[in-house]
Formats: structure tokens, C-alpha cells, sequence
């Protein structure tokens, strides 16, 4: 990969973590109104940028995803969130293209965000970090791509929030887009979703440990209440079918029920390990940030309340996945994006993928996603004359 | 393909490529699909309603480079259809076509699928505000077969093309060549050209306005398109 490093940049190799970090000098207009910067993108790439730049492909991390798509994770040691989707022979070949995905601005894994220091302060940001948007996040990642000297993307995809963040770059930035890969996602957060997220945001802000947001100054952490959030939204990530399935009313390590409030159920244990394991890696700020973020996406609001007006005229290819059991994002929003570029002609694929396992579905070993995300990429690299030798 | 869709899918006993394979070589394109094909101009842009496994749809991008989409009522067959790098959208031909912008299409195709639509006047009304030619091709009820057997057995008749007992069959909707000439009149859809077809899709030397096609005639195959009533001319 060759970097075109401009006076507006400095890139600097993460000290601690791998991948790259890019500091962005100049301010990035927010949708709130405020001119935000300089701040840092994190970012991770997978592969070789060909030499004339058109085999690029963006991956989108979901809310409490990040970067390392398909490397260890630097705190937990798990292995990447896309690790069987990303690789040397895999659906994104890395021998074929070169794939780029960075921590969404507001997050906390290298990307500015609420824990970072305001350097008019000296103290972290908390929550006089402005509040952002799916819009915002994909503007910083213009930066990036301006960064690389990547004009157009071969595909944008990601999952759930990922896939909010491809639909927004379609809508932001359709000559940039060659292809762009929604999955398990909507062009709204509905009313229901935004429900889910407040009560996981109260849980972290009636922690009294969350002290107003201002924790990591008084060197505390609200693991509770993120642990809570957390706990609370897994559930919608998964199906009845899928909880069922994985732990029916089993007990844990126990023969009968003990008459307490223990974790007698294998559900519940599962629970309580998701939390618990999820306050190590995760800020609680940026919780609150990037859920926001979600609640406020909605694309046909940005264009005067007509959902097809945010795609009229574009060229991208579309490839629309959902799952059966996804009650989180439903098919149902999915086939309303299908509708929307209809009604615009653009070119586009929509799959409903059969599964149990629920808007998790899209970062689990499901062979028809695969195999529909191969297809739909190679005849994409077909059109876009993507040849194997460079 | 047809026992893991949700709805029940018509299936007319003609040649179907084994699920996951899309079949492009001419000689192995089924015979009415490679007359609709030959009826397509190059470079075209066109929608296959109810495209199954994507054959047509392969077969006209790969020969005829145009520029193709699909609707496909079976999950599996879109899939494949993805899966296999065309532009596919699981939908409904009674549901799914309203989004469409008027002349989105050059040529919108709708094959063996008329008969199972719950609205077919509204189905074709779209067709070809949608599309500027719309291209259907359907089973005739009106076929002498059918016609004896229904008169000698007293029983719901079956045939080659329409293989499901009458309590599951998807075809809700059957008519004959005369009803469907009718029809058009009468929405003011305007027939270019009719074509009458033996079983295997082979093509009758007969009228296709006539009686005796529609006595004779297994399927029918006609170009529509909406100029009657808009006032534009495409012949």
C-alpha cells in the first residue's frame, strides 16, 4: 500500500495496537453544527490496494464493533468480528481485494471519542463530546479514503450499524460507491429500536459510578450499568428459536433451582458473561454516543421525507441482505429499501437469508450469506473489470 | 426449488437447470424462454418477473448483454440467482412491482406467472406502464385437452403445463388465449405481436387471434405494451 500523505494529515503507526492511526488536522463539520477537530481515525487494512486504486473495500463495524475485523482483538484476544468473512480465500479476499475498516468517530478503540482528552480542557471529552451521526462517521471516513487517494469504493459493507454506515456513503457519496452491501439493517432506526437503546443508556447513567459521565477523571467506571446495557441489548441481537436452542430452561452447574436470585438458569449466566466481559473492552460514553447515533439515522428525513430521493440518479449496485429471525432490523425494512431503489431504477439484489440466529446472524457462519455476498461481489468485480492480476 | 418457497410457485413441467446451476448455452435455454430471448434487442434493459433460477435472465446478459433484473417469489432461487451475480429481488409480482418508476424497463418479461398472480389486470397494467413492451407467455386453458378432459372425466384437468390437483395448485388465475386477447382490449393494453406454442414451446403457424389456436395451442406467448392508451408508438 503506498500512502499519499498531504500537509493536512499526520499518520502514525499505533503505539500500543496494530493497524494505523490518522490524524485528521483539519475540522470535520458535524450534523449538530460543530466544527469537530483535529481528531484521529483508527483504522486497520487487510490486503494490497491495486495500482489504480479500484479494488477497495470498506467494512462498517456495527455499534460495539470495531476495527479488527479480522485480526485479534488487542484487549480480548478473540479473534476478529468478520475474521471468516476477511482473509486470503475468504468471501472478501484479501488476495483480491484490499479491505479497509476503521472505528467509527465516537468509538473507543483508537478513534476519537468521549474518553479521548480535549485538548481545551486536559480532560476527557465525556459528554461534552458533540453528539454525532451515521452521517458524521462516514464524513470522517471520507477523510480516510481522501487519505488513501481511494476516489471510488469497489464495495461498502457492514452489518446492522455497518450496514446503516453503507447505505449512508450511497446516499453521501454515490459516485464513490461502486457497490454497496446493507446487511441486517434499515434506512431507520424504528421506534422500537430507539426504545431498546434507552433503556440500555439508563442503565448506564443510573449507575452511580457513571457520575454524570465524568468517571474516567474521577478514575471510576460504570461496569454496572454498561454491563446492564450490554446484557439487555444481546437479547434483541439473538431469536427466541436461537435462546431456546442454545439453553432451553437448562441450569447452571446446579440440579434443581436454589430459591434465590443467583444465576440459576444457563440463559442468565450467558447474560451476565456478556456483560461482564463486554465492560473490559468498551467505553460506557461512547455507548451513549454511538447509540444516539443509531436513534438518529434516517435517511429519507435527510431528504425531505422521501426515502428515494436519497438514492436518485446513483449507479452503485445494491445487494440487500436480511435474516428470517432478525426482529431487530426485519425483513420488512429491508424490502422498504428495496422499494426506494426501485422506484429510482437502481440496480439492486435483495436476499432474505433463512436462520435462527437473529440480527447475530450476519457475524455467524451462515453458508447462504457467504455464498450470496461471493456471488454478488463477483459479478460486481466482473462489471467493474476487476481482474485477479495487477 | 418449489418446496422450500413460501407460497406455492407454478411449475409447468418445463426444463428446470438443477438448483444452484444457470444454465446459459442457447441449445440449453428452455424453448419459450429462448423465443422470449430472441425477441429482446441487445443492450436492452429488462426485468424478468418470477425469473426462478436466473436462466433467462444468465442467458440474455451473457448473449445479449443487456442490462438485467430479476424478481423471484422462491428464497432459494433468488439466492441462487445472487449467488451467481445477477440482480435479483425476492418479491411478488402482486406486491412488489407498484415501486417501479413508468418506463423503467424496455422489456419487462413475465413467464409462466400470470395464472398465479392474484391480480393479473393489475399485474399487466403495471407491466407495461413499467416496462415500453411487456412480454408474457401463459398456459391455455382453452386447449382441447384440457377442454375433453374436463367434458369426458367431469374432473379438474391436468396437463403437461398445469401438474398440481386442483386443491394446491398456485394457479388461481387460468384463462385462455381468447380471454386474454379479450382482456387487453378491454384495459386497452395493446397486443404487438401474439405467438401460439405447443408444449415444449415450440411455435404453431396459427393466428393467434384465431379459434383454432385457441383450441389448438398450449401456451401463448404475447408482446404488450400500453400505447393505446398513452399514445405513443413502439411498433
Amino acid at each position: 500500500m503506498s500512502t499519499v500523505i498531504s500537509p493536512r494529515f499526520r499518520v502514525a503507526p499505533d503505539q500500543d495496537w496494530p493497524g494505523y492511526r490518522l490524524l485528521v488536522r483539519e475540522p470535520l463539520q458535524l450534523d449538530c453544527g460543530i466544527d469537530f477537530g483535529p481528531f484521529t481515525i483508527a483504522y486497520q487494512t487487510y490486503g494490497t490496494l491495486n495500482p489504480d486504486r479500484s479494488n477497495a473495500i470498506l467494512v462498517c463495524h456495527a455499534l460495539t464493533g470495531d476495527q479488527y475485523a479480522a485480526d485479534p482483538h488487542p484487549i480480548t484476544g478473540k479473534p476478529g468480528w468478520w475474521e471468516t468473512m476477511v482473509g486470503s480465500g475468504l468471501v472478501l479476499d484479501t488476495d483480491r481485494y484490499f479491505v479497509i475498516c476503521a472505528n467509527v468517530l465516537g468509538g473507543c478503540m483508537g478513534t476519537t471519542g468521549p474518553q479521548d482528552i480535549n485538548p481545551a480542557t486536559g480532560e476527557p471529552w465525556a459528554l461534552s463530546f458533540p453528539v454525532i451521526t451515521v452521517r458524521d462517521m462516514v464524513r470522517a471516513q471520507k477523510w480516510l479514503l481522501d487519505h488513501l487517494g481511494i476516489d471510488s469504493l469497489f464495495c461498502v459493507t457492514g452489518g446492522s450499524m455497518g450496514g446503516m454506515q453503507a447505505l449512508q456513503w450511497a446516499a453521501s457519496y454515490p459516485e464513490c460507491v461502486f457497490a454497496a452491501v446493507p446487511i441486517a439493517a434499515a434506512a431507520r432506526h424504528s421506534a422500537q429500536n430507539i426504545a431498546f437503546h434507552e433503556v440500555g443508556r439508563q442503565a448506564i447513567m443510573a449507575d452511580p459510578d457513571w457520575s454524570g459521565g465524568r468517571y474516567l477523571s474521577l478514575g471510576r467506571k460504570p461496569v454496572r450499568g454498561l454491563a446492564v446495557a450490554r446484557m439487555a441489548a444481546h437479547i434483541t441481537y439473538l431469536s427466541e428459536a436461537a435462546l431456546h436452542r442454545k439453553f432451553g430452561r437448562n441450569l447452571q452447574d446446579r440440579r434443581a433451582v436454589t430459591y434465590g436470585f443467583d444465576a440459576d438458569f444457563q440463559v442468565e449466566s450467558y447474560l451476565r458473561h456478556q456483560g461482564s466481559t463486554f465492560v473490559d473492552r468498551f467505553d460506557a460514553n461512547s455507548y451513549l454516543y454511538i447509540t444516539r447515533a443509531m436513534d438518529y439515522f434516517d435517511l429519507a428525513a435527510e431528504h425531505g421525507g422521501s426515502l428515494p430521493s436519497a438514492f436518485q440518479g446513483t449507479r452503485s449496485r445494491f445487494c440487500i441482505i436480511s435474516f428470517t429471525s432478525d426482529w431487530l432490523f426485519p425483513t420488512s425494512e429491508s424490502r422498504e429499501l428495496v422499494h426506494a431503489l426501485n422506484a429510482v431504477a437502481a440496480n439492486v439484489s435483495f436476499v432474505e437469508i433463512e436462520t435462527d440466529n437473529g440480527h447475530d446472524a450476519f457475524l455467524l457462519h451462515e453458508p447462504e450469506l457467504f455464498e450470496t455476498l461471493r456471488g454478488f461481489l463477483t459479478g460486481c468485480a466482473e462489471h467493474r473489470g476487476l481482474t485477479r492480476s495487477w | 426449488m418449489s418446496a422450500l418457497s413460501k407460497s406455492p410457485k407454478p411449475n409447468f413441467g418445463g426444463a428446470k437447470a438443477p438448483s444452484g446451476a444457470v444454465v446459459v448455452a442457447p441449445g440449453e435455454l428452455r424453448r419459450d424462454l429462448r423465443l422470449i430471448a430472441e425477441m429482446i434487442d441487445p443492450g436492452a434493459r429488462v426485468l424478468d418477473i418470477g425469473c426462478g433460477d436466473g436462466s433467462l435472465l444468465a442467458y440474455l446478459v451473457r448473449h445479449r448483454n443487456i442490462d438485467g433484473r430479476g424478481m423471484e417469489l422462491s428464497q432459494s432461487g433468488v439466492n441462487a440467482c445472487v449467488g451467481h451475480g445477477l440482480s435479483v429481488v425476492q418479491g411478488d409480482a402482486d406486491r412488489d412491482l407498484d415501486a417501479y418508476p413508468t418506463g423503467a424497463f424496455d422489456v419487462v418479461v413475465l413467464s409462466q406467472t400470470l395464472q398465479a398472480t392474484r391480480q393479473p389486470r393489475q399485474v399487466l397494467e403495471t407491466l407495461v406502464r413499467i416496462g415500453r413492451r411487456a412480454i408474457v407467455s401463459f398456459p391455455n386453458f382453452g386447449f382441447w385437452r384440457i377442454r375433453l378432459h374436463l367434458l369426458l372425466c367431469g374432473r379438474m384437468p391436468m396437463s403437461h403445463l398445469l401438474t398440481y390437483p386442483w386443491y394446491e395448485t398456485p394457479n388461481i388465475h387460468l384463462c385462455t388465449i381468447r380471454d386474454f386477447v379479450a382482456m387487453c382490449d378491454e384495459i386497452g393494453v395493446r397486443v404487438e405481436r401474439g405467438v401460439t406454442l405447443d408444449r415444449h414451446g415450440q411455435p404453431y403457424s396459427l393466428v393467434p387471434h384465431g379459434s383454432l389456436a385457441n383450441l389448438l395451442a398450449e401456451q401463448g406467448l404475447f408482446v404488450l405494451s400500453g400505447s393505446r392508451r398513452d399514445g405513443s408508438t413502439t411498433a
